[in-house]
């Protein structure tokens, strides 16, 4: 490390923020470092730059009719061309994005987050894991897609929920990913150390095993959040997701489904962002796992 | 005589296992008082440790059964609740733990990790307890306590790492130490550091200390009482000076007997105790030792002997003790 300065000269917060700094720009090179985060995070930067500048400087409305100008191919006017309805496809497209978007995006957190209680609760309580792990395992029983078709079935086909949909779905795959990590983290000495210093449980709980189970926890977030994505889209092109005509990556597939021999623009558009998306979550996803977890990470100088 | 620090009366600690209820620690008494290093010894397996854990309760609730009395200040421990006993825990006996390795939290710097134990039990600002913790930081002797304070347990090396064990465990001033094997890990210049380190502390609290460890060599350096143990059991309770000089049990005549003597008769093979340990579920009906012990008879191995007195300062447990 380069402290060449002498320790007495300096006072303690120098110290610290030089540390953190040398910390910082380590994991920064890492990063650089890391061909599939790089690729993985630079698609995910694009299609949310695509997105928010689009919705920021588009004119046309996606809802907006125009049926004389009906499935006309991409030209300068229409990007990505226009549909059965003459509706302008890119900012179908654009919008349908930010709907698939915000739906997997909130979707993801809730279920990070009941998924972290659960999954801590039921390591640490014998008592719990029982109750919790056995409903976890029945929703693992379902088919994903088939839950949350039953799921949307039963409280409408709107985005909220399709979001509730998304998350009971997921939630037990999380919750079983951070119960196996905390079970680990439950035997080691220093959780032993930690009640020895007379630490409650709450503290012990979240304030130290919590943090360990982050690294494989962060990396399911990213494939829950892919997931999630293909999802709704699923759930919206079998009509339980988002509704028409409120666009979706979703539902501009199914309307493209019909004329996909006449109209090749209107499937491929919104199938390029879904793979960009999920692609892009997955490397980063992949990428981040063998940044965070030192046993994968080979020495790169 | 001064007030009893710590007074662990017919201790009991058994588990429920698949194969039944096993008691690794059975019937253990022994009596620490402040400013006083109790040394406990004996070979792997005994129950030192888990007559260790079982002071401060650290043992699996669900699956361990504790009976006889453990008295803290004249107050039985094993009768108060869970949150009592995190008051206890920490703030007034404190523990240090076999593996400095694994017993820090490695996504937490050291500073971060003492200061928690300051700001659990005491109340007190941010910026005095990081005060405090590089105060008691120094008082291990680790070198620029400040660089070491933002540090992570995987930076420092583990003679540091122990210290910082030492300074988390002593940094809310308990009246009692429990050391489990504190310098098993380490070589020995840096277990003779850290064995000072200690002393030094017990001094300057006037802690008392139970001190557990398999090393004869620790025993004689830093404590004053000591208590033999064997399969669960005491079997032999003495003050340093007499327990080397003058050892009754033939347990401990062996284990003084398997110490290489620098300047002793090389050509010889150095003692070993025969056999091996019996398991927990399998306990010798007679005298624990009987089965290895060579001077082993019928009464031993059929009557269990009782911790007798010796003198008021030497007890042992054994039926021949006067004759071996």
């Amino acid at each position: 490390m380069g402290v060449n300065v002498p320790i007495e000269n300096r006072d303690i917060l120098q110290t610290k923020t030089q540390l953190k700094k040398e910390r910082f720009r380590l994991f920064v090179r890492r990063f650089l470092n890391n061909r599939l985060a790089l690729i993985g995070s630079s698609i995910m930067i694009f299609l949310l730059l695509f997105v928010s500048f689009s919705l920021l400087f588009m004119n046309s409305s996606p809802l907006e009719i125009d049926p004389a100008n009906r499935l006309h191919a991409p030209s300068s006017e229409h990007w990505f061309g226009t549909d059965t309805f003459g509706r302008d496809l890119f900012s179908r497209v654009v919008h349908g994005g930010f709907v698939s978007l915000a739906v997997g995006f909130s979707a993801t957190i809730i279920t990070a987050i009941i998924g972290m209680i659960i999954g801590l609760y039921a390591s640490y309580y014998k008592f719990l894991d029982h109750i919790l792990m056995r409903i976890c395992d029945g929703l693992l029983a379902f088919p994903d897609v088939l839950l949350a078709i039953a799921i949307t079935a039963v409280l409408g086909p709107r985005p909220i929920n399709v979001v509730i949909a998304i998350t009971v779905v997921k939630i037990p795959t999380m919750a079983r990913i951070v119960r196996s990590s905390a079970l680990v983290i439950k035997e080691q000495t220093y959780i032993e150390a930690l009640k020895a210093q007379g630490a409650s449980s709450w503290r012990t709980l979240w304030m130290h095993i919590a943090p360990n189970t982050l690294s494989p926890y962060i990396v399911q977030i990213t494939n829950v959040f892919a997931s999630a994505i293909i999802l709704e889209a699923g759930l919206s092109f079998l009509g339980a997701g988002v509704p028409a005509p409120e666009p979706s990556w979703g539902n501009i597939l199914y309307d493209g489904k019909v004329v996909i021999f006449n109209a090749w623009w209107m499937t491929f558009f919104p199938g390029v962002f879904i793979v960009l998306s999920v692609l892009g979550l997955n490397l980063f996803g992949d990428g981040l796992r063998d940044l965070l977890d030192p046993h994968t990470n080979k020495a790169n100088k | 005589m001064q007030e009893s620090l710590l007074e662990v009366k017919n201790l009991k600690t058994s588990f429920s296992t698949e194969s039944g209820v096993v008691t690794a620690v059975d019937g253990v008494t022994f009596t620490v008082h402040a400013g006083e290093t109790l040394g406990v010894v004996g070979e792997s397996g005994c129950g030192k440790s888990v007559t260790a854990e079982s002071i401060l309760q650290l043992l699996n609730e669900r699956t361990t059964k504790y009976e006889g009395e453990i008295n803290y200040k004249g107050k039985n421990i094993l009768t108060l609740n869970k949150k009592q006993m995190q008051q206890i825990r920490g703030n007034e006996i404190a523990m240090i733990f076999q593996d400095a390795m694994t017993s820090l939290n490695p996504v937490f710097t050291i500073g971060d990790q003492i200061t928690e134990a300051i700001t659990a039990h005491m109340k007190m600002g941010r910026k005095e307890a990081n005060k405090k913790a590089i105060d008691m930081l120094s008082l291990t002797g680790i070198s620029s306590p400040e660089m070491r304070f933002h540090e992570y347990p995987y930076e420092i090396s583990g003679g540091m790492r122990q210290r910082a064990m030492i300074a988390m465990a002593l940094v809310c001033r308990p009246n009692l130490l429990i050391a489990d094997e504190p310098t098993t890990a380490l070589d020995v210049t840096i277990q003779a550091q850290i064995l000072e380190v200690i002393n030094n502390i017990k001094n300057e609290l006037n802690m008392g200390i139970v001190m557990i460890t398999h090393d004869l060599g620790v025993i004689a350096e830093v404590c004053t009482h000591v208590v033999v143990m064997y399969l669960g059991q005491v079997i032999e309770d003495a003050d340093v000076e007499s327990l080397f000089s003058n050892p009754a049990h033939p347990y401990t005549k062996g284990l003084l007997q398997c110490i290489p003597q620098i300047d002793g008769d090389r050509s010889r093979q150095l003692y070993t105790i025969e056999g091996i340990v019996p398991s927990l579920d399998n306990v010798p009906k007679g005298c624990r030792f009987s089965q290895r012990c060579p001077h082993s008879d019928a009464k031993c191995l059929n009557e269990p002997p009782l911790l007798e007195e010796i003198n008021d300062k030497h007890k042992v447990r054994c039926w021949h003790y006067d004759k071996i």
